[in-house]
């Protein structure tokens, strides 16, 4: 049978992991006057294929009656943290560059874009295939 | 609900922003307001920054920085011979608050800046997320 779950499953996963960087990015241009404050970034390719790896590294629920669904739960992010070098060290010991963050930020925007454009296109696919026109 | 959690990160942000902002406006206002005595001036008040630490994936990661105190500068007061003056004390002096209007408005600048970024970070979240409602549409 045809596998929804695998068709949308990169792009899925994708959406997920740009949100999450979008967030600790958001983070770090919050904390861009903090003293002592390091800026964090998610290490993305790792993510993505610790997400993609056996059993998606997430943990399901367990269905204890046939007729519970099979969520999943978040899958912990906290060791695919990466510290960000700082170019230029900053006195009060934070490492915040926000031209860079801006950068990043935008960097995933556009890649979450990307994965919307791609999970429509495959949506659209399918609308073609099921109605035959 | 997590997928909204960039909105509280940067609505923090905005808010130990927009304080810091008033803290300057308060300092510019007050800088040529002279008194009689040095303990009576007015003190250049700043802000310090601290991160707020929750899990990241806890449900009350929420905001991601907060201001942890507003510190009085140590600065001595300028004192001024101005004997006409219906403030002077017995000597002749009146004191006015060390404060350098330049770094004041340094200070602003970089704040405005940092207020900016968030409202940036909002904008964009709020079209994605907009984009992310029209899914299959």
């Amino acid at each position: 049978m045809f596998d929804l779950d695998a068709h949308f499953r990169l792009h899925a996963e994708s959406l997920k992991l740009s949100s999450r960087r979008s967030e600790l990015i958001a983070r770090n241009l919050a904390n861009a006057e903090t003293p002592n404050y390091k800026a964090r970034d998610l290490d993305f390719r790792k993510a993505l294929a610790t997400a993609l790896g056996e059993g998606g590294g997430a943990v399901g629920m367990t269905a204890t009656s046939a007729g519970h669904l099979g969520g999943s739960q978040s899958m912990n992010l906290d060791n695919l943290l990466i510290d960000r070098t700082p170019l230029i060290e900053s006195l009060d010991g934070n490492t915040v560059d926000v031209q860079a963050e801006q950068a990043a930020f935008a960097e995933t925007s556009i890649r979450y874009q990307a994965s919307l454009n791609f999970v429509n296109s495959q949506l659209r696919g399918l609308m073609t295939a099921i109605t035959g026109q | 609900m997590s997928s909204f959690k960039i909105f509280d990160i940067a609505a923090s942000g905005m808010a130990a922003e927009s304080l810091r902002l008033n803290t300057v406006a308060s300092n510019l206002a007050n800088a040529n307001a002279i008194s009689s005595s040095k303990d009576g001036v007015y003190r250049a008040r700043q802000v310090v920054f601290e991160e707020v630490r929750g899990a990241l994936n806890g449900p009350d990661a929420g905001a991601a920085v907060k201001v942890r105190e507003v510190i009085e500068a140590q600065a001595d007061a300028l004192a001024r011979y101005e004997p006409g003056n219906p403030l002077a004390d017995t000597s002749g002096y009146v004191y006015s608050p060390n404060i350098n209007s330049i770094e004041q408005m340094v200070d602003m600048i970089s704040s405005s800046r940092s207020y900016q970024n968030n409202i940036e970070v909002v904008n964009t979240s709020r079209d994605l997320m907009l984009a992310t409602l029209r899914l299959g549409q």
